[in-house]
C-alpha cells in the first residue's frame, strides 16, 4: 500500500553485477541494511519513496480522523480520538526521520507532497461522514496497515524495520480501538447500528484497494520481493486480511458489501467478488473524493506556519549571535 | 449546590481550551507542534473529565461527565471568556495557553492543600501539567516575540487582543467564595503576585509590554459569554444530542 507511490517509478541501478550479487548475499543472508552501508541506487531510491510515501500517509491520515476529533460524542471518545491523531503524527515524524537516514530531508520531501510529486495511500481521499467512521477507519484502515507492517518489521533495511515494530504495536492498539467503536454502534440504537453499516458499506472495498493491484498486474513486486524490502505478495496480503476481518464482521451483525463473498473450503479462506479497479486507478491517480481537499489543508498549514518556523530560526540565529558576543 | 457549581466552572474552563486546542490537530506549523498541540489538549480535557465525574458524584443526581458536558447550553456554560477565545493564529493560541497555565499553576500548587481529597489528587498531576505548558508555550511567546518583525507584530496583536480576559481569571464568583471558604479551591484573587512573575519574565525575554487593560471583560461565570463559545458547543455537542440516550 506504500508503494502506491512506486507505480511508474524508475527502479533501474547501474551498478556492477560483482556489487549486486556481494548486495543480494547480505539480503539472502537477512542481514539488516543500514544507512551507512553501501546500496544499490534503486535499492536507496526505492525506499526513500516507499518510507517517505509511508510517512505522507500517517501525515494526511492525520486529516480523515481528525475532522472528528471536535464532534466526538463523548469525553472518553474524545479524548482516545485526539490521542490516536497524535499517534498518526509520530508516526509520521518517526518514519521521515528513517528516510532522513537514506539522505533526503524532511522539508525535501514535504515539498513533493505539497506540490503533488510524491504520493499517500489513496484511502485517505475518502470522506468521513459519520462518527461511525472512527470505528471502521480504525478497525479495516488501520487494520489493513498493520497486514502490511507487521512483515515490514522484517524490513532488510534497519531504521525502517525498527521504526515499523514500535508503529505496528500502536496500530494494533488503534485497531481495537476502532473495532470497539463500531462494537459499541452495533450493539446500540437501530439508527446507531445503521450509522456502523452504512460506514461499513463506503469503506469496505477501499480498505481492499489499500492493497495494490493484483499481482498479476504489479510491477514492483519482484525487485522489491527479491531485496526483501516487501516478504509478501498484495493478493497474499489482501486474503489474509479478508480471512481475519470476515469473522469480525460477523460477531458485530454487520453484512459485508459483497455478496460474492464464500467461504472456500478448498483453499482454507475466503472467494470474494470483483474489485473495481477504474475506482482503484482513479483514486491513485489523484481523483479521489477527497484529494483536492486534503493537499489544499496541507498546504494552508505549511503556508500559514511558514511565518512560525522562520520566526523560530531568526529566533534562534540572534540566541547563538548573542552567546558569540558574550563570549 | 456551591461546590458543584464551583467545579463545574474549573471543568468547564479546562474542557473547553483543551477543545480549542484540539482544533488545531493536523494544521499546526510544524510536525512537532502537531504533536505537542494534542498533548496540551489532552491534559485539559483529562482534567476537565475528572472534575466533571467528581462534581457529578457530589450533586448527587446521577449526572455523568458526558451528561455534563454535552447537554448544558450556551448560558449554563460557567467558563471564564479567555479559554473560549478562537484560535487565531499561532501567536494567539500560544498566548491563551500561556496566560491559563501561568494562573492554574499557582493555582494548582495551592489546590494541594485542599480540604476535598479528589481536587488534591487533580492538584498533584495538574500542576506538573501547568509547568510544562508554562515552557512550552512561554518559550513560543519568547521566539515569536523576538523573532521577525512580523511574528513580533503578530505577538502584540495577540497581547492587545487576549490582555481584556485577564482580569476575569482572578475573580471567584460567589460559588467559587463559598468553595475558597470550605478549604475546597484556592483564593482566585491571591494567585496574581504569582502570575504577574511569570508572565514579567517571559515577557521582558520576549520583548513584550503588558498593557493596562482599558476595560476588562467578564462575564464567563455568569455565563455571558462571547458569540463564539455557542458555536463551539453546537459543533461539539452535536452528534451526543442528535441520538437522546445512546451509548458511545
Amino acid at each position: 500500500m506504500y508503494s502506491q507511490g512506486l507505480i511508474g517509478a524508475d527502479g533501474r541501478t547501474e551498478e556492477t553485477p560483482e556489487f549486486l550479487e556481494r548486495f543480494q548475499r547480505r539480503i539472502d543472508a537477512e542481514e539488516k541494511i543500514e544507512p551507512k552501508d553501501e546500496m544499490p541506487e534503486g535499492y536507496r531510491r526505492t525506499l526513500v519513496r516507499q518510507i517517505g510515501q509511508h510517512a505522507h500517509s500517517e501525515i494526511v491520515g492525520m486529516l480523515p480522523e481528525g475532522n472528528w476529533i471536535t464532534r466526538a460524542p463523548s469525553l472518553r471518545r474524545k479524548a482516545a480520538l485526539l490521542a490516536k491523531v497524535q499517534d498518526e503524527g509520530g508516526h509520521g515524524l518517526y518514519l521521515y526521520s528513517a528516510a532522513e537516514t537514506l539522505g533526503v530531508s524532511r522539508e525535501e520531501m514535504t515539498e513533493e507532497l505539497l506540490s503533488g510529486k510524491a504520493k499517500y495511500s489513496s484511502i485517505f481521499n475518502y470522506p468521513t461522514l459519520s462518527w461511525a467512521d472512527m470505528g471502521t477507519v480504525g478497525w479495516l484502515v488501520d487494520g489493513a496497515a498493520i497486514m502490511n507492517q507487521i512483515p515490514l518489521c522484517r524490513c532488510s533495511f534497519g531504521p525502517y524495520a525498527r521504526a515499523m515494530i514500535r508503529v505496528c504495536k500502536e496500530e494494533s492498539f488503534h485497531q481495537r480501538q476502532g473495532y470497539e467503536i463500531v462494537m459499541t454502534l452495533a450493539q446500540g440504537t437501530p439508527a446507531q447500528k445503521a450509522m456502523a453499516q452504512d460506514s461499513l458499506n463506503r469503506w469496505w472495498w477501499p480498505s481492499l484497494m489499500m492493497f495494490g493491484p493484483h499481482d498479476a498486474d504489479s510491477q514492483h513486486s519482484d525487485q522489491s520481493m527479491a531485496w526483501k524490502i516487501k516478504r509478501f505478495t498484495n493478493d497474499e496480503l489482501r486474503q489474509k486480511f479478508i480471512d481475519a476481518t470476515v469473522p469480525q464482521a460477523e460477531y458485530l451483525g454487520l453484512t459485508i458489501p459483497d455478496p460474492d463473498l464464500k467461504w472456500n473450503e478448498a483453499k482454507g479462506g475466503y472467494d470474494h467478488g470483483p474489485i473495481d479497479w477504474d475506482e482503484f486507478w482513479r483514486v491513485v491517480k489523484g481523483h479521489g473524493p477527497m484529494a483536492k481537499d486534503r493537499i489544499k489543508a496541507r498546504k494552508k498549514a505549511w503556508d500559514d506556519g511558514a511565518w512560525v518556523r522562520e520566526a523560530a530560526l531568526a529566533h534562534a540565529e540572534k540566541r547563538r549571535a548573542r552567546k558569540i558576543a558574550a563570549e | 449546590m456551591a461546590v458543584f457549581e464551583a467545579l463545574l466552572e474549573l471543568a468547564d474552563d479546562h474542557l473547553i481550551l483543551g477543545h480549542r486546542v484540539s482544533e488545531w490537530c493536523g494544521h499546526a506549523p510544524m510536525l512537532e507542534e502537531d504533536l505537542a498541540l494534542p498533548n496540551m489538549g489532552l491534559d485539559l480535557i483529562g482534567t476537565a473529565r475528572t472534575l466533571y465525574d467528581h462534581a457529578g458524584k457530589l450533586e448527587g443526581k446521577g449526572q455523568s461527565e458526558d451528561d455534563l458536558a454535552y447537554l448544558r447550553d450556551e448560558r449554563e456554560y460557567r467558563n471564564c471568556l479567555l479559554v473560549e477565545r478562537p484560535n487565531e493564529d499561532f501567536a494567539h493560541t500560544m498566548l491563551r495557553q500561556f496566560y491559563f497555565a501561568a494562573f492554574m499553576r499557582p493555582y494548582w500548587l495551592a489546590a494541594l492543600n485542599s480540604t476535598d481529597e479528589v481536587v488534591r489528587g487533580v492538584a498533584g498531576k495538574a500542576e506538573k501539567e501547568m509547568a510544562y505548558h508554562i515552557r512550552h508555550a512561554g518559550e513560543w511567546v519568547i521566539r515569536m516575540g523576538d523573532g521577525t518583525a512580523e511574528s513580533a507584530a503578530r505577538m502584540r496583536e495577540a497581547v492587545d487582543a487576549l490582555h481584556i480576559y485577564v482580569d476575569e481569571l482572578f475573580d471567584s464568583s460567589d460559588v467559587a467564595q463559598e468553595a475558597e471558604a470550605a478549604g475546597i479551591l484556592p483564593v482566585r484573587a491571591a494567585l496574581r503576585a504569582d502570575w504577574d512573575k511569570t508572565v514579567e519574565q517571559v515577557f521582558a525575554e520576549a520583548l513584550l509590554e503588558q498593557p493596562q487593560a482599558a476595560f476588562a471583560q467578564r462575564g464567563g461565570r455568569q455565563g455571558i459569554h462571547n458569540e463564539t463559545l455557542g458555536h463551539l458547543l453546537a459543533e461539539m455537542q452535536v452528534v451526543h444530542r442528535a441520538h437522546p440516550g445512546a451509548r458511545w
